[in-house]
């Protein structure tokens, strides 16, 4: 037998942490990590945040060219994979060579879902997803007066924070009923739509963009309901979709994502997928897809574990961040299935923190400027100390001081 | 450009010049040092760039916001007196020769 090889398609968060937990756990053979932009792997968060202030075209990398060099990371970039032959075990990239894996593990994420709008492909009508789209983005902003943002998502949102503090008149029209939908609790979502609309931004719901006209370039948006917006800067941030096609092509099992079991492996045996392509059935039962920095690198270190044979379930609680004007939004564990939710203001007044409960269980923490109340909640949720709803309402709750009391 | 001494659990010591401005993570993740991973990539959200800073140090370091204080108790090694995240120190001049030990772990 020759040494064993891992091919990791995919070199984002991801894809580079299952590299590099593959080393730090002693992985003897090869690792080859092939991604398909140009750029060493960088931090993607920052792309809808700090980096949409342009001073910086390379990006943030996770690791320097160095690193994968000293770790015996095969880093392959500009280099798309055409087929997966499951059989044959052994990817084809589309320069046709192919390489043969033992292991082989999907970290493709996911894409900008584009919508068929007319008019949608004028130079100023952009998405965000990758380095390059950040780079455009900002580029554009810096020109622009009038910012039209479809969706109000999370990208959508810290886009709009970025277009409204630099004083853009902005607009973010959304198809359904309030901001972050998919993201935070009605509470939240009502929070931050106020927050928005106290720095000027419109929005509009329940509504779309028919059509998008102009000369050559963006000029204005018409609404589903038929108003005309003006606009010289459109960006769609309608969600994400996951890159699927590689693996469906192969007939492993797709829906809504990869499909995976509970050690994050796909329908087909040694290949395994994570981070924002893969579906994976949560502790609840349900299953879903995150998209996340957390669960792109917590599913990474499980894969690779598994990998070096100490396969162990994922069980991890998700976590996210936000930064919007001032507000930092940071979310531990996941919203959807509450009931009922309990606001816990910070003693100075300058942030609070919503504990989501399902009847007596809490499922989630959303908190803005409240670390405090953030930091435990990922305590608690992540090693199953139990919180009540009357704990979280008797004066002078402190989740800290709980977190360390039932922890010890 | 002022020096930044990175020592490792082990006691090996890297020594990196880290450009003014920077935070005390960059330099570490720029140049591949090891022990500091930096998950989030500077945003105080994950207390994977935990270090214990040498106390000789300590009164010329920025005053520790109530974010990253709070942070500190996600740390996976112990937290001492002299831990800081490392993201939120920014090299200035008289940080020159700082002295960070690593924990040994981060995760």
């Amino acid at each position: 037998m020759g040494t064993p090889v891992t091919v990791i398609v995919g070199a984002s968060h991801a894809g580079v942490q299952v590299a590099a937990s593959l080393r730090d756990l002693d992985y003897p053979g090869e690792v080859v990590l092939i991604g398909d932009e140009t750029h060493l792997p960088y931090h993607r968060p920052p792309l809808s945040k700090s980096l949409l202030h342009p001073h910086d075209a390379e990006g943030q990398v996770l690791r320097p060219a160095s690193f994968y060099a000293q770790k015996r990371i095969g880093l392959r970039l500009s280099s798309g994979v055409d087929a997966i032959e499951p059989g044959e075990r052994r990817v084809r990239l589309r320069d046709g060579e192919t390489i043969g894996f033992d292991t082989l593990v999907l970290a493709t994420g996911a894409r900008a879902r584009r919508i068929p709008i007319a008019g949608a492909d004028r130079p100023n009508v952009l998405t965000l997803r990758a380095l390059g789209d950040a780079v455009a983005l900002s580029q554009r902003l810096a020109q622009a007066r009038d910012v039209v943002v479809l969706g109000a998502g999370m990208i959508g949102l810290e886009f709009a924070a970025v277009a409204a503090a630099g004083g853009r008149n902005t607009t973010v029209i959304d198809t359904t009923e309030r901001p972050l939908l998919r993201a935070v609790s009605v509470e939240m979502a009502s929070y931050l739509k106020d927050l928005h609309e106290a720095h000027g931004v419109r929005f509009l719901f329940d509504n779309g963009i028919a059509r998008i006209e102009g000369k050559g370039r963006a000029e204005r948006v018409v609404t589903l309901d038929g108003q005309e917006i003006q606009a010289d800067l459109v960006l769609i941030a309608a969600g994400v979709l996951p890159n699927v096609e590689l693996a469906a092509e192969a007939g492993l099992a797709v829906d809504n994502g990869i499909v995976v079991d509970a050690n994050l492996q796909t329908s087909a045996p040694g290949i395994y997928a994570v981070g924002d392509c893969a579906a994976f059935v949560a502790a609840d039962g349900r299953r879903l897809r995150i998209e996340s920095v957390q669960n792109a690198t917590d599913q990474a270190r499980c894969v690779a574990a598994a990998i070096v044979g100490r396969p162990e379930p994922y069980a991890k609680a998700p976590w996210f961040w936000s930064d919007q004007y001032t507000a930092k939004l940071q979310i531990a564990g996941l919203w959807t299935g509450y009931d009922r939710a309990i606001r816990r203001d910070t003693a100075d007044g300058s942030g609070f923190a919503l504990y989501l409960f399902a009847g007596d269980r809490l499922v989630c923490v959303e908190a803005i400027n409240a670390t405090a109340d953030h930091v435990a909640a990922r305590k608690i949720l992540g090693e199953g100390i139990a919180l009540t709803p009357m704990d979280v309402q008797t004066p002078g709750f402190d989740p800290k001081a709980h977190m360390r009391q039932r922890a010890a | 450009m002022p020096q930044i001494n990175y020592v490792d659990h082990s006691g090996t010591c890297t020594p990196i010049m880290v450009p003014l401005g920077d935070s005390v993570m960059e330099g570490a993740v720029a140049n591949g040092v090891e022990g500091i991973v930096a998950e989030c990539g500077g945003s105080a959200m994950c207390a994977t760039c935990h270090v214990y800073v040498d106390p000789t140090f300590s009164a010329l370091l920025p005053e520790m916001g109530e974010v990253e204080d709070t942070m500190l108790d996600l740390a996976a090694s112990e937290r001492h007196d002299n831990s800081r995240l490392s993201c939120q120190i920014r090299v200035t001049e008289a940080l020159d020769g700082l002295v960070v030990r690593m924990p040994e772990s981060q995760i």
